[in-house]
C-alpha cells in the first residue's frame, strides 16, 4: 500500500468503520450505565434554592472554594487541554467542512493561525498534566496502562494534525493519513475507556446534584 | 469462594445502581479527591485517595455489569474480588473512611463518592470485612437497644436527675404530644446537660413533649457498619414508637449520623415515607429563635469557632440553622474558611470513633491536625460543636495534643444562657 492509497483507505472504510464503533458504542455504553436506574428516595424532600442536577452540572465546570490553590495544574491545565482541544476540533476550517460532509451542518473557522497556537498551547498543557500525573502522589498512585494509553491516544492526533500542517518529518500525505488514523483510534477506543467521562460526567453530575438537592444541600 | 465472600459480591452487585455506574466511568483517575479527604492531607498517603476506597466495588461493576467486563471475565482475564483483598480494604472503607462526604463536593466529574462508599460498606458488612469495635456496638444496638448497651431503667434515672435538677417534669410515653425526643447514647452516658437544656426549652416554649421507653436510642450502628437488615430493625422501633404515641414529630438529637439515620435513611429502610415529620434540634431551636422565643439573658465573651458536624450539616443538609443560633449566643463568634459544608471532619465520623485499634486510633490522632490548625488559625480557645461523636473525638484529639481548648454543646449553651 502506498501513501496515496494509505490516505484513501483512512478517508474511506477507515473512518466509516471508526465513526460506526464509535456510535454504536457510545449508544451501547449509554444503556449499558443508565438502563440499571435507581430507588426512589422516600424521605421527605427539603427545597433550597441552587440545589438541583442542572445546577451541579454547571457549577462543577469551576473549582470548587481552596481546591484551585490546592491543585492548580489540574485545573489550570484542564481547562487549557480541554478547551484548546475544542477550538481546535470545531474550529479548524477543514474539519468543519469535514464535519460538514458528514452531516451537512456548517459555522465559520478560526484563522488558521490561531488554530495552529491553539494546538501548540493544547499540547504543552497536555505534557504539563502528564508531568503532573506522574510527579503527583494521588494521581501516580491511581494510574493505570488505561491512563496512559489514553492521554496518548488524545494526545496522537493533535501532535499529528499540527504536523500536517507545518509539513513536518513526513511528507503531507503521509502526515494527513497517520493524523486521521490516530483520529479513528481515539473514536474507537473513546466509548470503551475513561475517554468516555466526555458523556457520563453530565449524568455523574447530575445524579450528585439530585441526590443532594433532595436533602436540600447545594452541592 | 467462601460463603461469606459469596454473599458479599452479591451484596454488592445489589446495590450497583445507575449512578454508581456512572460515577465509575466518569472517574478520569485526576486525585482531586484526594485534596478534600483529611485523611490524605494529614498523612499524604495517597491510598487514602476516596475513589481508591471503592476499588473492589468498580470491578465488580465491570465484572458483573458492563460487556467488556464480562467477556474479560469469561475469557479469565480479570481479577476477581477475594476475600484476602476485601480483608485489606477494611482499613479504608471504616477506619480511614468518616463518610463525611467532603470528596463528593469536589469531583469535577461530580462523582458522589461517600454514596458509593455507604453502599460498598453494604458487601463489606455481608461478607463479614468490618471492624470489631463498629461490629459489636451493632450487636449491642439490636440485641439491648444502644450501641453503648445502654438499657431503660439507666436512661430512666438519668431523666430523673434531670428532672430534680431542672425541678421540671420529663415525660415518657405519652400519647398525642408534639414531640418524640430521641437522645444518643453518648448524650446519655457523657452529656446528660442535654436533656436538662431540651426540658427547659420545650417547657420555655410551650411545647409538649415525650420520650419513649422503648425507643429512646437515636442513633444507628447498622447504618454505619452498612448493613441495611439490621439498620431497619433499628429505625423501625423509632417508627412504631412515633406511631403508637401520635406524635407529629420526631425530634433527633444533635447526634449526626443518628440525624442521617432517621431523617434521610430512615423512610428508605422500611420502604414508605413516614407519617410525621423529623426535625433536627437545631431547626427546632433556629424556629424559636425567629418566632422570639428563645431569648438570652447573657451572651457568651469567649472568641470561638464553630465545627458543623459533617452528617447533620454537609450531609444532612441543616445548613442555615447553625450559625444564627451560635450568634445569638455568642460575642465573638469568629468564622472559618471552611465553615458549612465545607467544614473539616473531626475524623471520628461514620462509625470510625467506635474502632479501638492501635493503629486506628493512630490515625484519628494524626488527621486531627486539621482542627488543630482551624484552631490555631482562628486563635481562639473554644470550639463549639453540635453532634456528640464529634465532642468526643474532639475532646480524644484535644486531649492527644495537650491543648488547652473549650469544646461546649451547642444546644446546652444555648440553654444555658437562655432568659429564665
Amino acid at each position: 500500500m502506498n501513501e496515496l492509497q494509505f490516505l484513501t483507505w483512512v478517508r474511506g472504510p477507515g473512518l466509516d468503520i471508526a465513526v460506526g464503533i464509535f456510535l454504536l458504542g457510545v449508544l451501547w455504553r449509554l444503556f449499558e450505565i443508565y438502563s440499571l436506574g435507581r430507588k426512589k428516595d422516600l424521605a421527605a424532600p427539603r427545597q433550597r434554592s441552587g440545589a438541583s442536577g442542572l445546577h451541579t452540572v454547571f457549577r462543577r465546570s469551576l473549582a470548587p472554594p481552596g481546591m484551585l490553590k490546592r491543585s492548580p495544574v489540574s485545573y489550570i491545565g484542564g481547562y487549557i487541554f480541554h478547551i484548546g482541544l475544542a477550538i481546535v476540533v470545531f474550529g479548524f476550517a477543514p474539519h468543519i467542512l469535514l464535519i460538514k460532509n458528514l452531516t451537512g451542518l456548517s459555522w465559520p473557522g478560526l484563522p488558521s493561525q490561531f488554530i495552529d497556537l491553539a494546538a501548540v498551547v493544547t499540547m504543552a498543557a497536555m505534557v504539563v498534566v502528564l508531568v503532573d500525573r506522574i510527579t503527583k502522589p494521588a494521581k501516580r498512585f491511581l494510574s493505570t496502562f488505561e491512563d496512559w494509553f489514553t492521554w496518548a491516544v488524545t494526545f496522537l492526533p493533535v501532535l499529528t494534525g499540527w504536523m500536517a500542517v507545518q509539513h513536518l518529518l513526513l511528507p503531507y500525505t503521509t502526515m494527513l493519513a497517520l493524523h486521521i488514523l490516530s483520529v479513528e483510534i481515539l473514536l474507537v477506543v473513546l466509548p470503551f475507556t475513561k475517554l468516555f467521562h466526555a458523556f457520563t460526567l453530565f449524568g455523574s453530575r447530575w445524579y450528585n446534584g439530585r441526590v443532594n438537592a433532595h436533602k436540600g444541600v447545594p452541592v | 469462594m467462601s460463603a461469606s465472600l459469596e454473599k458479599g459480591i452479591h451484596a454488592l452487585k445489589e446495590v450497583i445502581d445507575a449512578p454508581i455506574a456512572s460515577y465509575f466511568e466518569s472517574c478520569v483517575h485526576c486525585g482531586l479527591c484526594a485534596e478534600a479527604c483529611l485523611f490524605y492531607t494529614e498523612t499524604g498517603d495517597p491510598k487514602y485517595t476516596p475513589i481508591h476506597k471503592v476499588e473492589p466495588l468498580r470491578r465488580v461493576y465491570e465484572q458483573e455489569y458492563t460487556l467488556l467486563g464480562r467477556l474479560k471475565k469469561a475469557v479469565g482475564l480479570s481479577k476477581p474480588v477475594t476475600d484476602a483483598e476485601l480483608d485489606q480494604w477494611q482499613e479504608l472503607v471504616y477506619d480511614s473512611c468518616t463518610m463525611c462526604g467532603r470528596c463528593s463536593l469536589v469531583c469535577p466529574v461530580g462523582n458522589d463518592i461517600v454514596y458509593m462508599i455507604r453502599k460498598f460498606r453494604e458487601g463489606m458488612a455481608v461478607s463479614g470485612h468490618v471492624p470489631d469495635g463498629i461490629r459489636s456496638a451493632t450487636k449491642r444496638t439490636v440485641e439491648i437497644g444502644g450501641p453503648m448497651g445502654l438499657k431503660w431503667p439507666a436512661v430512666a434515672n438519668v431523666l430523673r436527675k434531670a428532672e430534680e435538677s431542672t425541678g421540671l417534669t420529663i415525660p415518657v410515653d405519652k400519647e398525642g404530644s408534639d414531640y418524640l425526643v430521641l437522645l444518643s447514647s453518648m448524650e446519655i452516658v457523657n452529656y446528660p446537660e442535654y436533656i436538662e437544656a431540651l426540658a427547659k426549652i420545650f417547657h420555655k416554649a410551650g411545647i409538649s413533649f415525650t420520650l419513649a421507653s422503648d425507643a429512646f436510642e437515636a442513633t444507628n450502628a447498622g447504618i454505619q457498619i452498612g448493613n441495611s437488615d439490621l439498620a431497619k430493625v433499628i429505625v423501625s422501633r423509632i417508627v412504631d414508637a412515633a406511631e403508637r404515641l401520635k406524635v407529629k414529630y420526631v425530634l433527633s438529637p444533635e447526634c449526626g449520623h443518628a440525624y442521617m439515620a432517621i431523617r434521610w435513611e430512615g423512610p428508605n429502610l422500611i420502604g414508605r415515607p413516614f407519617g410525621f415529620e423529623v426535625v433536627h434540634v437545631l431547626e427546632l431551636l433556629d424556629e424559636l429563635r425567629q418566632k422570639g422565643v428563645l431569648k438570652m439573658k447573657d451572651k457568651l465573651k469567649d472568641p470561638l469557632i464553630l465545627h458543623d458536624p459533617c452528617q447533620i450539616v454537609r450531609r444532612g443538609g441543616v445548613l442555615q440553622a447553625p450559625e444564627p443560633l451560635i450568634q445569638q449566643v455568642a460575642e465573638n463568634y469568629i468564622p472559618i474558611a471552611d465553615k458549612q459544608k465545607w467544614n473539616w471532619c473531626c475524623g471520628g465520623g461514620g462509625g470510625a470513633s467506635a474502632i479501638h485499634t492501635e493503629e486506628a486510633e493512630a490515625l484519628r490522632a494524626k488527621v486531627f491536625r486539621i482542627k488543630k490548625r482551624q484552631l490555631e488559625e482562628a486563635g481562639v480557645n473554644t470550639m463549639v460543636t453540635f453532634c456528640a461523636n464529634c465532642r468526643i473525638t474532639i475532646e480524644e484529639g484535644l486531649d492527644h495534643y495537650e491543648m488547652n481548648t473549650k469544646l461546649l454543646g451547642l444546644t446546652e449553651l444555648l440553654a444555658e444562657h437562655m432568659e429564665d
